[in-house]
């Protein structure tokens, strides 16, 4: 969040270049994210409101809603158990090669989400390493949703452990070494010591992984199959509908995600905030000491 | 030095276990399938396949496009970043929340947004239709989507480096005698470089491997307005694995160099601003 430091005269702008400065820059704004995002729900209720609810009830439409749900409900609890195991790790630990423990943590960021996708199928795919052994036993992961999930998972990988260490390094050991001095077993010491202290951060990495894994398309589109009502996902779905002309259809559901994006950057601000309060209550307990 | 330093904290093992097992078998040995396809072409196969024509074209596209739209963010990032830093206007809260847009909003969404508004007859497109002025379905069409998406990335790496501008220097080039561009091009530019460098390689690296905001507004005519994501994924559906995977180690070798590079400019923003890491 943008906080403004009181200018002296004579370290600011004459209010001229400020009032175009500020013009230009909310120009830029607006036309590139006001106007797209305006175009959404413009393009989505442009023949009415019945066309639009129908859209949104139509039984394909459903499944794709479920199945994104579905994959978010699967992924974002694995990504968090990781995220709070790595952070803890890297955080209260010193030890060799940790760095290089982080920057390949951070390396699912760094990929391209078609990469992403392709490496599933070199894996699970018909002619990939287990392939045969798959079909032999009947258990199909790339053009169903176990392969959907783990496109997810692998993308939005990074998010908790992102968040964390940092805020974790920056906290220190000191509250957990006094809690297991005091006697607290780990789990007391973890859940009532460090939980308490790191639950916005987390909070925010499940916020960012979630509006990831629910709008992810790159990776999806290649392990997903497209099959309608049972491998499609919102966002393949949206495309579907785009690419059959079906333009109310496509941007109704895209609606859904757009909505789900303004949902996400509220949460987000409302999680910084509470978060940057909280950081503010332990410097001053910090200097109380 | 021990591996790890001694502690009284609980639960190193567990932690560090799981987190190994599970990067390998989410990132690692994937990512290693990958180079270990690859490792069964050999050489002159493996460079036949990504120095096809079309494959060469679909580079010069990708890496051309991503480094324009990484430009103008470089650009526009830091006049959004100075405005929302050090002027008021009614509003800013908004805008300051709108900037992230492009990380929350699917990319797909976005996608199919700019290509309806660019359009010849969308929202944008009509008015410069009658200028000569095309945009979906050519490449400029795939720099405004990349400028778009990659939007965020140097506006929120400048953001804390501005805010944190000591006031002091300022005052005191002022009362020196500089005048307000040499206070900028002397005092504060070099102190937010390595935040800049930093921002324009997050953003050129996110945009080279963009997929679902490009194919929309792009049109995927080989050889003028295919990118290098969307090549992978026509000889994935050719059945072509050894194309797809070669070019694909293309990209990773690439994105990785990118990572590398973004770690060292991360460290010298560090360094530069006195934290200690």
């Amino acid at each position: 969040m943008a906080s403004t430091i009181q200018r002296s005269i004579v370290t600011t702008e004459s209010p001229a270049v400020r009032y175009l400065l500020t013009g230009l820059a909310l120009l830029f704004i607006s036309v590139f994210l006001v106007i797209p995002l305006a175009s959404v729900f413009v393009e989505a209720f442009r023949q009415g409101w019945r066309l639009y609810l129908a859209a949104l009830v139509e039984p394909d439409a459903v499944q794709a809603i479920k199945l994104t749900l579905i994959v978010a409900a699967i992924s974002l609890p694995a990504n968090l158990i990781f995220g709070v195991a790595a952070a803890w790790a890297i955080a209260k630990f010193d030890f060799k090669g940790k760095s290089f423990l982080t920057t390949l943590i951070d390396l699912p960021f760094s990929v391209s989400p078609v990469v992403a996708g392709l490496i599933y199928v070199l894996m699970f795919g018909a002619q990939g390493w287990w392939g045969p052994w798959l079909i032999e036993h009947n258990y199909t992961i790339i053009f169903a949703v176990p392969g959907i999930v783990l496109a997810t998972i692998f993308v939005t990988f990074p998010f908790v452990a992102r968040e964390l260490i940092p805020l974790m390094e920056a906290q220190g050991s000191d509250e957990e070494q006094a809690a297991i001095v005091l006697g607290a077993s780990s789990w007391q010491m973890f859940w009532r010591v460090t939980l308490p202290k790191i639950k916005w951060a987390l909070l925010y990495g499940v916020i960012l992984a979630n509006a990831r894994a629910m709008g992810e398309f790159g990776a999806v589109s290649v392990v997903s199959g497209h099959i309608r009502g049972m491998t499609n996902t919102v966002p393949l779905h949206v495309e579907i509908l785009y690419n059959e002309y079906n333009f109310v259809g496509a941007f109704a559901c895209a609606s859904i995600l757009a909505l789900l994006a303004l949902l996400t950057l509220a949460a987000k601000s409302y999680v910084e905030w509470r978060g940057e309060q909280q950081a503010a209550a332990d410097r001053r307990h910090a200097v109380e000491e | 030095m021990r591996f790890k330093q001694p502690s009284v904290l609980p639960g190193f093992n567990l932690s560090l276990g799981y987190t190994l097992f599970y990067l390998s078998i989410i990132v690692l040995l994937p990512l290693s399938a990958l180079l270990i396809k690859t490792s069964a072409l050999s050489w002159e196969h493996f460079w036949q396949i990504i120095s096809e024509p079309r494959v060469v074209a679909s580079y010069k596209l990708t890496f051309g496009a991503s480094l324009l739209a990484a430009l103008i963010n470089l650009f526009t990032g830091l006049l959004v970043a100075w405005v929302l830093v050090r002027y008021q206007f009614y509003g800013k809260r908004f805008i300051d929340a709108m900037v992230d847009l492009p990380f929350a909003l699917p990319t797909a969404v976005a996608g199919i947004a700019l290509a309806t508004i660019y359009a010849p007859n969308g929202w944008i497109g009509q008015y410069l239709e009658p200028l000569g002025i095309k945009i979906a379905f050519t490449p400029i069409g795939i720099v405004i989507a990349l400028t778009f998406v990659t939007l965020p990335f140097v506006v929120r790496t400048v953001q804390p480096v501005l805010q944190d501008l000591e006031h002091e220097l300022e005052e005191a080039a002022c009362s020196l005698g500089a005048g307000r561009w040499q206070i900028f091009y002397k005092v504060i530019f070099p102190t937010i470089l390595p935040a800049l460098l930093t921002g324009f390689a997050l953003a050129f690296a996110r945009a080279i491997g963009e997929y679902g905001s490009v194919i929309f507004i792009a049109g995927n005519m080989p050889f003028v307005s295919e990118i290098t994501p969307l090549m992978i994924i026509s000889k994935l559906e050719q059945y072509d694995y050894l194309g797809a995977t070669a070019i694909a180690v293309v990209m990773l070798v690439v994105s990785f160099a990118l990572l590398l590079l973004i770690n060292g400019l991360q460290w010298w923003t560090a360094k530069r601003l006195g934290r200690v890491k």
